[in-house]
This record gives C-alpha cells, structure tokens and sequence, in this order.
C-alpha cells in the first residue's frame, strides 16, 4: 500500500517555494521536456502506454491509449482539464497553485508526442489564485524558453494559453470544455461524431488531459516507465490523489499507493471518524459515484477494479464520508441539487429529471414526503438511468444525468427506513 | 465605437491574441466587461460582440449559460457561500444564515449601498477546509457562522480597497485543505475572479 511520493513530492520537500521556477530547475525540474524534444513520438507514446498511467480526471483511461488515438490531421491541440468541480475534489488545485511548473513540464511533453503547438489549460473560474500561479509559471517558462518559439534550444514552437472557465461544472466534460474554449455555452458534444481525439477543439484533433495525469509525466520520463508501473499495483499504475472531506478527523489531499482498503484510508490516513462517532456511509469518488455503506464495503481495496465490482467508482478520487449523525435525505438532497443545478439544460431526461429529484427529496426533508415518494424517485430515475444501472445506461448526451441518480439508489438500496421515517415524523428526524 | 476606456481596448486586443479564432476570447471579454462596468451591462455584452464577430443574442446566450457572469447590479464584495455537500456536513448552511442574517441580505441580493451582495454557491473545491467561503472569488476555508458575522462587520467597516486571500485567511480563516505556502500577494478588485488582465492589484490590501 506504500508508495513514495510522485506528483507531491517537491511541495512535500520544500513547502515554501515548490512552485517558483527557482526551486523547480533546482530540483532537476525542465530535465525531461528537453529528453523528451530528443526522443520519437512513437518512444514516448510508447512509454507513456507500457507505464499504464490511467487518466487522473474521472474516467481512467488508458492516457497512452487516448495519445495513440490521435487523428493525423493538423494541427492539433492539448487542452489541460484543471475544470476541477466534482463535489469533494480539491486535488488538482492543490497541484496547480504548489506546482505549476510541474504540470507545464508535463504540457510541453505532451505536445512534443502530439505535435501539438498550442496547448490551452483551462482552470475553472472559481480558483483565480491557481490560474494567477499558472499564469506566472507559463511567464517564467517562457521567459526561460522552454515555451514559445524553438523551445529549449530546438525548432519546435510551442505556445500556452491559460483559459479561465466561469462557474459551469459541466465544463469538465471534455467536450463541453471545448465548446467553452471555443466561446460558447458549455454544452457537451454527442459521440460520436464529435471524439476530441479526432474532432475537438475548432473540429480539429485534440487531447484533453487533467492536471494530476500530466503532472505525473516528467515523473515518468525520469524514473522510467516500467519503475512507474511497478509502484504499487498491477492495473493502476503509479500512485493516485484522493481528496478525503467530510466527517473525517484529518481531511485534505493523500497521495497514496493502490491496493489500500476503505478501512485504511478512513481510519488510518484520515484519522477515523470525528469525535470517535460511527461511521453511516461514504461516497468513494466524488458526488458522481454510487455510495458505499461499511457493511458491506470496508474492506474492500480502494481500486478502480474492486471499486466497479461493487458498483461504482474511484472517479476523481474525492472521498465524502458521512457520520451517524448525517441525515441521508438531506445529503441526497445536497447532492441532487448540485446536479439539478449544473445540468446544462440540452436533454431532457436530465434537465426534468434532476429537477424533480430534487423537489420529491426537498418536500420528504420538509415533512411533506408521501409513502409513495421512493417509487416515483426511483420511476423518475430509470428515465435517466435505466434499471439504475452502473455503469448506468445512457439516455442522455453525457454522464450527469445518471450522476444524479447515485444518491436516490444509496437511499433505495441501505436507507429505505429513513425515508419512512421523514414521511412518518412529518419532518426530518435529526 | 467602443463605450470602453483606452486600457480596456487594449486589455481586450491582448486577450483577443491569446486565441487561433477570436470567438475563444468572448469568455475572457466578458470578464473584461465586467471590471469595466462593476457587472455585466446590456451594452458591455453589445460591446463584446462588435469585438468578436458575434450577434448580442449569441454573446447573451453565453453569458447566461455560466454563474459567474452577474447581469445585474453587485455589491463591491461579493461573499459566496457554500453549501454543497462537504461543506454542507459541516456548517455550510449555518454560515450562510449567519452571513444572510448580519448582512440583511438573502441569497442572490445586493445590499441598497452596493457594498455586498450575498449567495450561496456549489462547490468551490476546498472541500478538506469545510466550510468555506469566498469573497470575490478570494477564499476562506475553515470558516464558522462566528466567523461569517465578523466578516461582514469588516467589510463593511474596513472597505478594503481590495480583497487578498492570505489576509482573510489571516483574519476569518481555520485549517484549510493543504499548506498554502507562501502568501499570495495579488488581491481581487471586485466582483470578478482576479486574473490578469480583467482586475488584479499586486501587493497588500489596505
């Protein structure tokens, strides 16, 4: 379960002044952006695939495999997904305001194997500070020419634009991010046709990255693909951030190794339960992801393979734990209305379905549930999702709409008594 | 002809050349426009469109889509609260209350001065510091309702010119998601995320 630090490491090592350019060439940092200008596109899609990075954004997938993917029309372009806004995800902000300089060795690696000579990181609106830390970052990178024309002494141009996003959670989708980099409202695009890889930014082919996956690529230039996958587990690769929130003892960002248990995350690296309560349920990767319940899920390993066995997933690696003193109704409620919120409004079952969860959760938290609410929620959700499936069925463009459903099938599946007992108290019980 | 001032136009150009196509700059524009005019004007969303080539109709059609753009009236401090899910488990809905309460003003409102206006928003990613806060998108983590009357009292009292997050952290803060490192020097001058070059002042707030 133990593995070094990777993408914490400098920050880790000197708190201070991890994200000036100073500490970062101090610390062999630009050492692999100027490998990697001397190796073939193919020997770094190549690395990238044998070190099985798994995307770090939500879907882990294969980032070699997404490279390789690639339509050999040009030009091309990265886009660097820092729309970090799932519920209980803080981590890439963390990696973009301590390390900057990290993630941009990682964009300038990227682009090399891509042939990308414009790259665009896009970070969600509501962390000014990070885009302030990556805007000065890219500045210093360029001032020190390792961005712009015939970087670290090659031929090679590569530009950088930092994009601030403006309060749309939707916009981490990757196509919807695109719209939005392209100046429109941040509505997901159908697939296909509309495969980023091949038509994506400005219909041209397009990686989209998160911040902790590039981030770990000079890491893996350096030590060595086949080093990086044997860190600590044989599907997952490398080491994973999880956000740990909630009713925790020590809450905050843990760069961990695969193969850990639930039981060990929660009560080891988080410190247990506040006030040495019981533990009721916990959501394993953010707002998105079907809930767990220690009876059943504890000792499960906190991968992305037991994870979805159980039905559900490791996601953007939040992790929410709620105590006994948590009234499920209300924190489905809570999760419900941020998805009704943030649905973009393009297909139905989402835009009508979000917003009548949400109403049905609301009146049985204020006392004013009916015996036959669970059924109707659990009707309205099989319009989203059908069979409340997970991975679920697709009746919508993009994954938010069955996102919704997760909280209605934790209530449906562990907490049917406490529905009961809002619509038989005439009110929440806690 | 433009309604903006000499250093907007060329704000506007500079942001207009970070893009292959100029379309890509309306977001960035209409942050601009916001700085320019304390919020997001009919005429500032005209404006935007003579700069990009597009219709009002296609500029408001974006400007609706995203929650940061403030088509009306907001108050020199912006104070948004969280209450999504890990903020909710730990007070978030109480810090709102307490702030909506000393303030006088509900959700979505500006006071009649113009000095805050008040909202409660979904998560702002520093869910390892619940609850928190921000005021113009600068934040507090580890907040309490205490905390959250305190705050209001300074703002109103304090006027600060201008908002950095380290000094509020300093003032209103309890433990946050990560280290933070070394102070932020750059401070927010309205209601608009600070960001260069739509309203960041380097240097310590008043």
């Amino acid at each position: 379960m133990s593995a070094p630090l990777v993408v914490t490491r400098r920050m880790t090592d000197y708190p201070g002044d991890s994200h000036t350019i100073d500490r970062y060439e101090a610390t062999g940092g630009y050492a692999q952006a100027k490998r990697a200008c001397s190796m073939t596109r193919e020997g770094l899609v190549e690395d990238i695939k044998t070190c099985g990075l798994l995307g770090r954004g939500g879907a882990a997938f294969s980032a070699g495999l997404k490279w390789s993917f690639l339509a050999p029309e040009r030009p091309a372009y990265l886009v660097i997904n820092g729309d970090e806004s799932e519920p209980g995800t803080f981590k890439d902000r963390q990696l973009l305001e301590r390390d900057p300089h990290q993630m941009i060795e990682g964009v300038i690696i990227t682009s090399v194997a891509n042939e990308v000579h414009h790259a665009f990181i896009y970070i969600r609106g509501e962390y000014p500070k990070s885009a302030r830390r990556v805007q000065t970052a890219v500045d210093e990178a360029y001032a020190r020419g390792y961005l712009g024309k015939g970087i670290l002494g090659t031929d090679y141009d590569l530009e950088v634009t930092v994009h601030l996003g403006a309060g749309a959670y939707i916009c981490g989708e990757e196509t919807a991010l695109i719209n939005s980099l392209e100046g429109k409202r941040g509505e997901p695009r159908l697939k296909p046709p509309y495969f980023p890889a091949a038509k994506g930014l400005y219909m041209m082919p397009t990686i989209v990255n998160n911040v902790e996956t590039v981030s770990n690529l000079p890491h893996i230039l350096e030590m060595g693909a086949e080093k990086f996958a044997g860190l600590a587990h044989e599907a997952d690769t490398g080491t994973f951030m999880t956000s740990i929130s909630g009713h925790v003892k020590k809450p905050g960002n843990y760069e961990l190794g695969h193969g850990i248990t639930w039981r060990e995350l929660i009560y080891d690296v988080a410190g247990g339960i506040r006030d040495d309560r019981e533990l009721k349920a916990w959501i394993p990767g953010g707002a998105s992801a079907p809930w767990f319940v220690p009876d059943v899920h504890l000792d499960l390993e906190v991968t992305k393979e037991a994870t979805a066995a159980a039905g559900s997933m490791l996601g953007s690696g939040a992790v929410i734990v709620m105590d006994e003193t948590t009234c499920m109704v209300r924190a489905a409620e809570r999760i419900v209305r941020f998805f009704s919120h943030e649905s973009c409004g393009q297909c139905t079952p989402c835009r009508e379905g979000t917003t009548w969860l949400e109403m049905i959760l609301r009146r049985i938290e204020e006392g004013q549930g009916r015996a036959v609410d669970l059924d109707l929620m659990v009707g309205v959700s099989d319009g989203i999702s059908i069979g409340l499936a997970w991975p679920p069925k697709m009746t919508t463009i993009c994954p938010l709409g069955p996102s919704a459903v997760s909280p209605i099938k934790a209530l449906k599946d562990y907490f049917i008594a406490e529905i009961d007992a809002h619509v038989e108290a005439g009110g929440c019980p806690f | 002809m433009t309604i903006w001032s000499e250093e907007t136009q060329v704000r506007a150009k500079e942001l207009i050349s970070r893009y292959p196509d100029k379309r890509s700059a309306v977001m960035p524009l209409l942050y601009l426009s916001m700085a320019e005019a304390g919020h997001l004007t009919d005429e500032g969303m005209e404006e935007v469109g003579e700069w990009t080539d597009l219709t009002p109709a296609q500029v408001r059609a974006v400007a609706s889509f995203y929650t940061m753009y403030k088509r009306e009236r907001t108050g020199q401090y912006l104070v948004s609260c969280c209450t999504s899910i890990s903020c909710m488990l730990l007070g978030g809905d109480e810090v709102l209350h307490a702030v909506e309460s000393e303030s006088g003003v509900p959700h979505g409102e500006t006071d009649d001065e113009g000095v805050i206006s008040v909202e409660h928003v979904e998560c702002i990613g520093a869910c390892g510091g619940a609850p928190a806060v921000q005021v113009n998108y600068e934040l507090i983590e580890g907040f309490t309702p205490e905390k959250g009357r305190e705050l209001v009292k300074w703002l109103r009292s304090a006027r600060p010119d201008s908002i950095n997050t380290d000094e509020m952290q300093g003032l209103f803060g309890g433990s946050t998601s990560f280290d933070w490192g070394i102070r932020e020097e750059a401070s927010a001058i309205g209601p608009y995320p600070a960001f260069q070059p739509f309203g960041t002042v380097e240097g310590k707030s008043k």
